[in-house]
């Protein structure tokens, strides 16, 4: 039962935490200046809007969360199980960010997670 | 909604740099870690040596500084690409890795793994040919 818990943490706070880095990033709108001032006036910008540090807090979790799982179960399990959070991410992006997902996405996220699974079963 | 070639350069150009610096961080990282070794005892003593044999690691450091470089880049591309789009094509990370393991550390890539990197490109090949931006500017 605590394996399905730590699972649930992993997905929803990682793909959780992203989406709200992601919705930070929106609050600030896109960059156009790439110079190190510039990018180090951007990085304090995006330090000071609460949606950063709610999606760092949710990662911080999903991180301690993914190593309480490896140990109770193996990481040849773990790991690919943790694929579906390709899927979960681009259901988020479209529900919490209304993003439009064209089914040519669904079915590229979908081949991804097929493959990040293969990876994951080919460690021994 | 319109995407210019200019928004197609800059986001492949950052996602290129996310797909070289994560793998190169956590690959330097390993390679400090690996270098210091484990604590033999877990007494306060001996964790402040690993400590400081951490923080005087260059591997470390520099393993550090392109995480950042990566976390900025990642940063920078959400500011204008869908999340739907950056977080799959990042999985070309995976590709990486293996070429670096096999070509800088000499690892063996089994053939299941290869299969599994070529079934990913073939999925970020996919999502890359949507437009990376589908909702209004912000």
């Amino acid at each position: 039962m605590r394996e399905f818990f730590f699972l649930f943490l992993v997905i929803v706070a990682g793909t959780g935490g992203e989406l709200c880095v992601t919705r930070a990033m929106k609050v600030i709108g896109e960059v156009h200046d790439f110079r190190p001032a510039a990018l180090a006036r951007f990085v304090f910008r995006a330090m000071r809007v609460g949606w950063m540090w709610i999606g760092i807090g949710m990662m911080t979790l999903a991180f301690f969360s993914l190593l309480a799982m490896l140990s109770i179960e193996n990481v040849s399990l773990v790991v690919p199980v943790t694929a579906l959070s390709y899927a979960a991410g681009t259901t988020g992006a479209k529900l919490f960010l209304h993003e439009r997902v064209s089914p040519q996405r669904w079915l590229g996220v979908l081949i991804v997670c097929v493959g990040v699974t293969l990876v994951w079963l080919s460690r021994r | 909604m319109k995407d210019s070639p200019g928004l197609h350069f800059k986001t492949y150009l950052l996602l290129l740099l996310m797909v070289l610096f994560a793998p190169l961080g956590n690959v330097l990282l390993s390679k400090g870690m690996k270098g210091i070794g484990s604590a033999k005892n877990w007494a306060a003593a001996d964790l402040l040596h690993i400590l400081l044999k951490i923080l005087t690691s260059g591997y470390i450091w520099l393993g550090i500084a392109c995480l950042l470089a990566f976390f900025v880049a990642y940063m920078l591309v959400l500011t204008w690409a869908d999340y739907s789009y950056v977080q799959p094509a990042s999985a070309f990370s995976y590709a990486v890795v293996a070429v670096l393991g096999y070509f800088l550390l000499e690892e063996v890539v089994p053939p299941l793994r290869w299969a599994g990197i070529a079934v990913i490109c073939v999925g970020v090949f996919v999502v890359g040919r949507t437009p990376p931006r589908t909702t209004e500017k912000a």
